[in-house]
């Protein structure tokens, strides 16, 4: 049992070292260490601009979706290298955060059921961001059950005719393409009536609207379909096949290991340790002790969980189901988390001023935006659902309208 | 990154659950549960037979010279099948203390009686109420005789030696504990058994009156080895807990796979599966926390005393989570005698107290962690 890397492994992070400290825009360093939470800001500069010059820089270095093959604009590196390379990129990962959902689900997917060569016409540009990716799977009446989603595609000629609308997409006013999956049966149960395909986020009939969220921010955006014209040429699968092409899609998604997840902790522990209240510093208060206590043996539970399918890649085995209870676990913390720590701050924690003396409303904003965490990529409730049925081995759901068609389920609660 | 046990550890994993699969069935268990027993003398005397109880001892005192990794994974197995044998108090507690303290002549008389299963060996540390500290050290220690009452004693009753907290010296610091080696059965050491949450592992009061003892470690050095000794133990400890959790969550997926209740299985249920994935994410964290906390003991790092705690309070948590969550899932057959579940449930409660509570390793962990970032 060690924590060192392999002869080849070491030599790998060296070159990955020596590239990222020549390359790095290390004039955003200090405000990319600062913000661990939420999504990505700078104060002076588009996130989405100096993340498309980082990520050209790395396409041209050949260290861009560098698990992807080479004909396509990736490097063709194992999964531990990606790994690797992920600890050597540091801070500045957080900066392909626009590129993030075009690397991990759209370009796996086209690459699995595009056509040769909508693969040459899209991944390089993919990799290198000059073409930025967006998903557009949820709907509003279609979340946890996005099979029941209800955009529709209607084949007229050799297109297709979308109309419809998604929801919870990101970065779509600023994607130049989408995946998107859509209703084309709607005679069939309601998993056998799908089909995926691609489009410009630019073609006639798309309108994308911001979501004001319950946080005050605008991060994710509603799109519209309208007549929307979508040739035959960019479907991905076979048509009713879209269910199974999007079961690649998310699996890709939860395949990214290594990838930190926000849990608060380090952020807690500097605040109790800095804040005084009546009968001393909060960090000697045997009930913050007990808390902060319970809350870093999680905190460092998913990290060796992390670091045990890190060990499973270098030795080239599949990693185990372990790593399914990240988000599940860091979630719950982060608001349970940012609760207390407004707790400790008695009334005064209502204030959310970044000129408050305690900590400039960082826990607050932490409480407003944390209940996002338990629902995006997955709600709690389908988290362990996927723990119970495939890590378990328990019964799936009884689904009522697993044989009924689309078309005759019921819409309303009441 | 290698963060895993290797191949051949994995073997002995696998050779132990084996073992103790066929020689200690829950019916095995049940003849201590029940009180016709004290231990399990023939299980203690096959497990010094595969070499499990002498696997950390030095093969110059009797032992098999593997490591404190081979260990782990034995430890692991011990709880998975809830042992009733005095393995903790022998293994983690006596030879690890003799392992750091030990003079040549003190580890040649114990270690080998150790491994080879002749000798039963525990810690006498707790006087009552309390967690581990020095200002609970009342017992004294003069002129090479103890005098004082220590209660609880893990497998007291059972134990040929002990190994003793005494008070030396009246500072009020850490420097007043000295640890003590003593011969149970050489006389002035009366010991009484005490009824207990988990008939599985004795507990005993031990009262010395006048009581031969030898010093183990230099004067003063108690409570600096004890804190070494529990840290080891803790790691130890926290492999037997998440071997434990791992079964009651695996008692309690088999039952709602088999249970039938309004006409499915009681796992299609959403409360029940949910509540099962809960048992399973709390069980990964502690066996990540304890697997930190193996590296570290097993290469003797500067994190240990942290990832000590860290395992400790995790594996606590998961055992005493799984074990009581294994009893809802089996619903009302869970509250019998006749079904296994109490032994985990009686066993996970009595091992989140036995090196003290999870408070008290709650405490520490914030202590030892706020020690690294000031460093």
């Amino acid at each position: 049992m060690n924590f060192d890397d392999t002869p080849q492994e070491a030599a790998f992070r060296e070159t990955a070292r020596k590239w990222v400290a020549a390359n790095a825009p290390k004039e955003f360093e200090q405000e990319l260490s600062k913000s661990s939470l939420g999504r990505i800001r700078l104060a002076h500069h588009d996130i989405v601009d100096v993340g498309k010059a980082w990520q050209k820089k790395k396409f041209e270095g050949n260290w861009a979706c560098l698990h992807w093959p080479k004909e396509y604009g990736g490097r063709g590196a194992t999964p531990i290298e990606r790994v690797i390379w992920q600890q050597e990129e540091g801070v500045y990962g957080k900066l392909t955060q626009p590129f993030q959902i075009g690397e991990g689900m759209c370009g796996p997917t086209v690459m699995a059921f595009g056509s040769e060569d909508a693969k040459r016409r899209h991944l390089p540009k993919l990799a290198s961001g000059e073409e930025i990716w967006c998903q557009l799977f949820s709907e509003p009446s279609a979340g946890s059950d996005v099979a029941g989603l209800r955009t529709r595609a209607e084949k007229k000629g050799d297109n297709w005719v979308v109309n419809g609308q998604k929801i919870w997409t990101s970065g779509a006013h600023y994607s130049d393409y989408g995946l998107l999956i859509a209703r084309t049966d709607p005679n069939v149960p309601k998993h056998k009536g799908l089909t995926m395909f691609f489009l410009d986020m630019k073609s006639p009939g798309v309108e994308v609207r911001p979501i004001k969220q319950a946080n005050g921010m605008q991060e994710f955006n509603e799109v519209y379909f309208t007549d929307v014209v979508i040739s035959d040429s960019q479907r991905l699968g076979a048509v009713g096949e879209g269910w199974s092409v999007s079961l690649t899609t998310l699996m890709n998604e939860r395949m990214s290991i290594g990838s930190r997840l926000a849990t608060g902790v380090p952020e807690m522990f500097e605040f109790c340790s800095n804040l005084m209240l009546e009968d001393g510093l909060a960090i000697d208060d045997p009930a913050v002790r007990s808390k902060l206590a319970s809350w870093a043996v999680k905190s460092s539970g998913l990290k060796y969980t992390s670091y045990r399918a890190i060990s499973a890649l270098s030795k080239g085995d599949r990693p185990g189901p372990e790593n399914s209870i990240g988000k599940l676990v860091s979630g719950m913390m982060l608001q349970d988390i940012a609760t207390y720590a407004m707790d400790l701050q008695g009334a005064a924690g209502v204030l959310t001023g970044a000129d408050e003396e305690t900590v400039q409303g960082q826990f607050q904003q932490m409480l407003l935006s944390s209940p996002s965490m338990r629902i995006a990529g997955g709600t709690d409730e389908i988290l362990r659902n996927i723990i119970a049925e495939r890590v378990l081995g328990l019964p799936g759901d009884i689904r009522v309208d697993k044989d009924v068609p689309y078309n005759k389920i019921p819409t309303k609660g009441r | 990154m290698n963060f895993d046990f290797s191949d051949d550890q994995k073997q002995l994993r696998d050779q132990a659950r084996k073992f103790l699969t066929e020689k200690c069935s829950p019916k095995a268990v049940r003849v201590v549960l029940d009180g016709k027993a004290p231990y399990d003398k023939e299980l203690w005397k096959g497990l010094a037979e595969m070499g499990f109880l002498g696997v950390a001892i030095p093969e110059d005192f009797g032992g098999a010279g593997a490591g404190h990794l081979e260990l782990c994974v034995i430890a692991e197995e011990m709880g998975r099948a809830n042992a009733p044998v005095p393995f903790s108090s022998t293994v983690y507690l006596a030879a690890e203390a003799l392992l750091i303290a030990g003079s040549d002549a003190q580890k040649k008389k114990w270690l080998p009686a150790i491994a080879s299963g002749e000798a039963i060996g525990t810690l006498a540390l707790f006087e009552g109420k309390g967690n581990p500290s020095p200002k609970n050290v009342k017992l004294t220690a003069a002129n090479g005789v103890l005098n004082g009452v220590k209660k609880p004693v893990a497998d007291g009753a059972i134990a040929d030696f002990a190994v003793v907290a005494a008070r030396t010296g009246s500072s009020g610091r850490d420097g007043d504990v000295s640890l003590f080696l003593v011969d149970l059965k050489a006389g002035g050491a009366e010991v009484k058994s005490l009824t207990n949450l988990d008939p599985t592992r004795g507990q005993a009061e031990i009262t010395f009156r006048d009581c031969k003892a030898e010093p183990l470690g230099a004067t003063g050095e108690g409570w600096s080895i004890l804190t070494q000794v529990l840290d080891r133990a803790a790691v130890l400890c926290a492999f037997e807990q998440v071997g434990g959790s791992d079964r009651a969550l695996e008692m309690g997926r088999d039952y709602a796979l088999d249970r039938i209740a309004f006409g499915r299985q009681i796992g299609s249920f959403q409360a029940v599966k949910h509540m099962l994935a809960d048992m399973y994410v709390s069980a990964t964290l502690a066996r990540s926390n304890s697997y930190y906390g193996a590296w570290a003991l097993s290469t003797n790092a500067g994190e240990l005393p942290e990832a000590a705690a860290a395992a400790r309070i995790s594996a606590t948590q998961a055992f005493q989570h799984c074990a009581k969550n294994n009893i809802q899932v089996h619903g009302g057959m869970g509250f019998t005698w006749e079904f296994d579940c109490h032994m985990y449930y009686r066993r996970a409660n009595a091992m989140a107290l036995g090196l003290g509570s999870l408070t008290y390793w709650e405490d520490q962990l914030i202590d030892r962690m706020r020690k690294k970032n000031a460093a």
